[in-house]
């Protein structure tokens, strides 16, 4: 049979998760191996240095830079506090004296006798690392972070914008293909992880912030209305910073289309459990989806389905096309030909034949289609 | 404490082996470009008197987990090649085999790399239109990416560039600032908004902020007492911009590509093992394309425009009157960065180049979807058609960026006399001249994998707008980057192999400049040679002549007043002209390219260019992508 190696999401029931926790910069880290943790959890905590202010009192004295020196009433490595004198000249007799007053709260870190400047760094920032997914600590970088491995449920979103957060599933919408409008969300809803269907509207999306919501996650969002909801068109797709009150992941694709059913269900069966969610998206080298983790308190019986090797394209695998004619659509594939087919474009391309549950087969590039990993 | 501006000895070690190389002993070349997603391998050998290029193969780049190290793509590629070649050239031990004998090995192994991002730099200076911008063109002509440009007039407040330094992760900073013997408190107070932001390299926690100065040397000992507390490994070089009127760019490019090899590759998984097994050191990707363009200008004494795009980015090389110029065009590409072509360009611009009605709000969810999985191809004509005028935007304003860059040097005086009164020329003009420009050379999936290479031709003269005549070619599958290498250890391969087997010539454009009158003469011509013919090109007319590879004419021009093909507005031109795949390409359309206004009037406009040359007629013999 022929074979070929397409990537796609990852959709599961089961699999043994890690997660990485890692300070940026080096720190304490506060859990050992073995021990059980919470989403919520600080797993360790380090701080940052503070921000750097320059103060050019070579312009603000009038003074050439190398008297700045002998003019400073701090010296490096001082604390000095908001308004607080640091230099002051020798003025004449004595008089008409002039005094230069920190503008920043800090430390002298450097006065320069070549420009004049002094550097008054401000007060540490602190940092904290949360666990982000409860379940045991399997091994401890020193000074750096840990490791979490958990037994969850796990889905891979296409696109998200927002970060790290977590809550209960609730479900907005009764079917994979039912729209998401702001109606289904309740306040109830507040803090926790919202399973909407097809297109979430912007609407919908501002009544899930409003209430409270940590997250709202549905198959498809209009263009258009991650305009509204960012403020802003999005260029490239480097999410995850986004400041906006919720996490936002899209399971398919922009425009109206439908989660596919398996990944409906199997939300759908984790009501009332907890999940962790992270909109974080990077598509560059090195890419990152966003993702749904929901650690189980049991693991499931072996799963019937599993019959394919992961990212082999062979007859009978499930797959979704994600490219016009046919985008959006689930199928099976039904032909494997190995021989370059001439597209409608003029373009030479490897392809396969895919058949639609309505009976309907057709002919897609293997580069337009996107297996759905189970 | 700074290091003196030599050679370490990693890459001491490598250039002793290619001054060691006898280019008549070289008879089998095996090269190599690892870029992000693709590692892709080409075999070169000495066939009938002449290299040439005989075959290549591909295969995913290692370089990110679970493989993490790089060899295992250069490995599978080089195994492909081995497989097509009939030829042994990785050994049992995992190695490539060299040197070669009659069956197996390669006489020597080169590569490229621009896997993992490339390299990414953050430039400083003191003025930006001055020094900040030497800097720029050192870096990009090193082959980097340029994150930030950080100047004391740059409109930022010290803490604010303080916090972006901060924030940036590049792989190094150059700074320069002030001419020799000029200011250097200004250049001191840009050393000292660095050293306190203490920026962490991309790659490993345990190596030093790589800093290259390349200023005022009479700063030089107070920059050092700057980064003395340590976390920086500075390395001092020669002012890039000694006196205003000049640049000396080498001294620091030089650094940029040995601290590229020493610190940046070394850290990248597998490059330590890849750094052993080449017979020259490992150039950034864009670099050694700029070096292939150079050589090949500075041969032909031709001036040349390549263009190289991307999914995320679009590279521009221009070499005009042996001034080379290159521009990174960051957030301008085909696929993960289409959505901000369309941003940029905005939607009206694109879809005037499409000759039929698209619903708007569908458009944008098609774009975003081709950013969320960038490895999609058009399957329908008509999303093709979408696809190329996109790309047609993406090129233009790549290369509008190009031309503000590519400027002659800011900050010169001159001396004007009376004549100049009226002239409001001064520093800082561009010295990209499209009507002396006699090379335009694509490369990147959506130029050299169109369909029809006339989709390829139309794509170049609609975005470039290339000036009277112009001979435009492709690069057939991405080699530049493997010849810009081999040129280094053996310039007649590289030669050889650029024109015979790089670049497929798609043929010669003769455009007009000015405004042609619709459906009025433009200009005449008369071709004598390998084809013979005359004719008259009108206002707004597009006309294709076919002209095989191998054809050369000879064609005099006789432009309408007002009308400029070369040799000034009205004036007769006579040149030689060669054929291509596409052919002779007469553009009576006017310069600079304008398109109606009104939708419709547009689309029939539109049409009409896309019939007379071609551009989307059924093709037996379809390119496979």
């Amino acid at each position: 049979m022929a074979k070929a190696y397409t990537p796609g999401l990852l959709v599961t029931r089961h699999k043994t998760h890690r997660v990485m926790r890692r300070l940026p910069i080096s720190g304490e880290v506060k859990v050992s191996v073995g021990d059980t943790v919470t989403a919520d959890d600080i797993v360790a905590e380090t701080s940052l240095p503070g921000d750097v202010n320059p103060i050019n009192l070579s312009n603000q004295m009038s003074l050439p830079p190398k008297d700045v020196v002998e003019c400073m009433l701090k010296k490096e490595g001082d604390p000095v506090a908001l308004d607080e004198p640091i230099a002051q000249t020798k003025g004449i007799f004595g008089m008409f004296k002039t005094t230069v007053n920190s503008r920043y709260a800090g430390t002298i870190e450097t006065v320069s006798p070549v420009t004049g400047q002094v550097i008054v760094r401000g007060a540490p920032l602190p940092v904290q690392v949360k666990a982000y997914v409860g379940g045991r600590v399997v091994s401890v970088r020193e000074n750096e972070g840990c490791e979490i491995e958990a037994d969850v449920a796990y889905v891979q979103g296409i696109f998200g914008v927002g970060g790290e957060t977590h809550g209960r599933i609730t479900m907005a919408c009764q079917s994979h293909d039912q729209e998401v409008t702001p109606d289904l969300i309740t306040a109830d809803m507040q803090g926790t992880v919202i399973i909407g269907g097809a297109r979430m509207t912007v609407e919908a999306i501002e009544k899930a912030r409003e209430v409270g919501a940590a997250a709202i996650i549905s198959g498809g969002i209009d263009d258009q209305d991650l305009k509204t909801l960012l403020g802003y068109d999005l260029g490239v797709a480097i999410t995850g910073r986004e400041e906006l009150g919720i996490t936002v992941i899209v399971t398919e694709g922009f425009g109206e289309i439908a989660m596919a059913e398996r990944t409906f269900s199997m939300l759908a069966a984790h009501v009332g459990n907890e999940a962790s969610v992270n909109g974080a998206t990077q598509i560059r080298a090195g890419v990152m989806r966003p993702e749904i983790i929901i650690p189980l308190a049991s693991i499931p019986a072996d799963d019937a389905d599993q019959q394919f090797e992961e990212g082999q394209l062979e007859i009978g695998r499930t797959l979704r096309v994600i490219r016009d004619p046919w985008f959006g659509m689930i199928g099976e594939v039904s032909g494997l030909p190995s021989a370059p087919h001439v597209l409608g474009s003029g373009s030479k391309a490897r392809v396969l034949e895919v058949k639609f549950p309505s009976g309907e087969t057709a002919i897609v590039p293997r580069a337009n289609v996107e297996l759905i990993e189970e | 404490m700074p290091r003196p501006a030599t050679r370490t000895k990693a890459v001491d070690h490598l250039m002793s082996d290619i001054t060691a190389i006898d280019p008549e002993k070289i008879k089998v070349i095996l090269a190599t470009d690892c870029g992000s997603t693709t590692t892709k391998a080409i075999l070169i050998q000495f066939v009938d008197g002449a290299y040439r290029q005989t075959h290549r193969g591909e295969a995913p780049t290692t370089v990110e987990k679970p493989f993490a190290d790089v060899t295992m793509g250069v490995i599978n590629s080089v195994t492909e090649i081995g497989e097509l070649a009939g030829r042994r050239l990785v050994g049992d031990d995992g190695r490539i085999i060299s040197p070669a004998t009659e069956t197996e090995g390669c006489d020597i192994y080169i590569s490229t790399s621009s896997a993992g991002g490339g390299l990414q730099m953050m430039v400083a200076g003191v003025i930006a239109e001055m020094t900040a911008a030497s800097a720029k063109r050192a870096a990009l002509g090193a082959g980097s990416i340029v994150m930030d440009v950080i100047a004391a007039n740059d409109g930022r407040r010290p803490h604010d560039q303080i916090q972006r330094i901060r924030d940036l992760r590049p792989d190094m900073i150059l700074i320069s600032g002030g001419t020799d013997g000029g200011t250097t408190d200004k250049v001191v107070q840009i050393a000292e908004l660095v050293a306190p932001a203490k920026p962490q390299p991309r790659f490993g926690s345990d190596y030093e902020m790589p800093i290259i100065y390349a200023g005022n040397k009479d700063a030089r000992d107070a920059v050092s007492s700057v980064f003395d507390e340590g976390g920086f490994d500075l390395q001092i070089v020669d002012n890039l911009r000694p006196v205003l009127e000049r640049e000396n760019l080498s001294p620091a490019r030089d650094k940029i590509h040995d601290i590229f090899l020493e610190h940046v590759m070394a850290q990248a998984p597998g490059y330590d093992k890849l750094m052993g097994w080449t017979g020259a050191p490992i150039m950034p990707t864009p670099g050694a394309v700029g070096d292939i363009l150079q050589t090949v200008a500075r041969l032909q004494g031709i001036n040349v425009v390549g263009v190289d795009i991307g999914g995320a980015t679009t590279d521009v090389f221009s070499v005009f009157d042996e001034t080379f110029n290159r521009t990174v065009s960051a957030n301008l590409g085909m696929s993960y960065s289409i959505s901000n072509v369309c941003a940029e360009a905005t939607m009206p611009n694109v879809l005037r180049w499409v000759p039929f009605d698209m619903d708007e709000r569908e458009l944008r969810n098609h774009v975003k979807n081709k950013m969320i999985r960038p490895t999609t191809i058009p399957q329908t004509k008509e999303a093709l058609m979408f696809e190329q005028a996109v790309a047609r935007e993406a090129l233009r304003l790549a290369y509008k960026q190009h031309k503000e860059f590519a400027t002659t040097l800011k900050g010169v005086q001159q001396q004007r006399t009376v004549g100049d009164t009226f002239s409001q020329e001064t520093g800082g003009m561009t010295i990209v001249n499209n009507m002396k420009l006699d090379l335009l050379v694509a490369s990147g999936g959506v130029l050299s994998h169109a369909p029809r290479m006339h989709q390829t031709a139309m794509l170049l003269i609609d975005a470039f707008e290339p000036e009277g005549v112009t001979m435009l070619a492709k690069d057939s599958i991405f080699m530049m980057p493997h010849l810009g290498v081999l040129a280094s250890v053996h310039p007649k391969a590289a030669e050889q192999v650029f024109d015979r087997d790089c670049l497929i010539y798609l043929g010669t454009c003769v455009c007009a400049k000015g405004s042609p009158k619709p459906g009025k003469l433009c200009f005449k011509y008369e071709l004598s040679g390998s084809l013979t013919d005359s004719g008259e090109i009108a206002g707004g007319e597009l006309k294709l002549i076919e002209m095989g590879m191998d054809d050369r004419a000879k064609i005099i021009l006789t432009p309408a007043r007002g009308i400029d093909l070369g040799a000034g507005p009205g004036k007769r031109v006579e040149k030689e002209v060669r054929g291509g795949t596409v052919g002779l390409i007469l553009d009576g359309r006017g310069r600079s390219l304008s398109l109606p206004e009104d939708r419709a009037t547009c689309q029939a406009t539109v049409q009409g260019w896309l019939d007379s040359l071609d551009v989307y007629a059924e093709e037996k013999e379809a390119v496979a992508v």
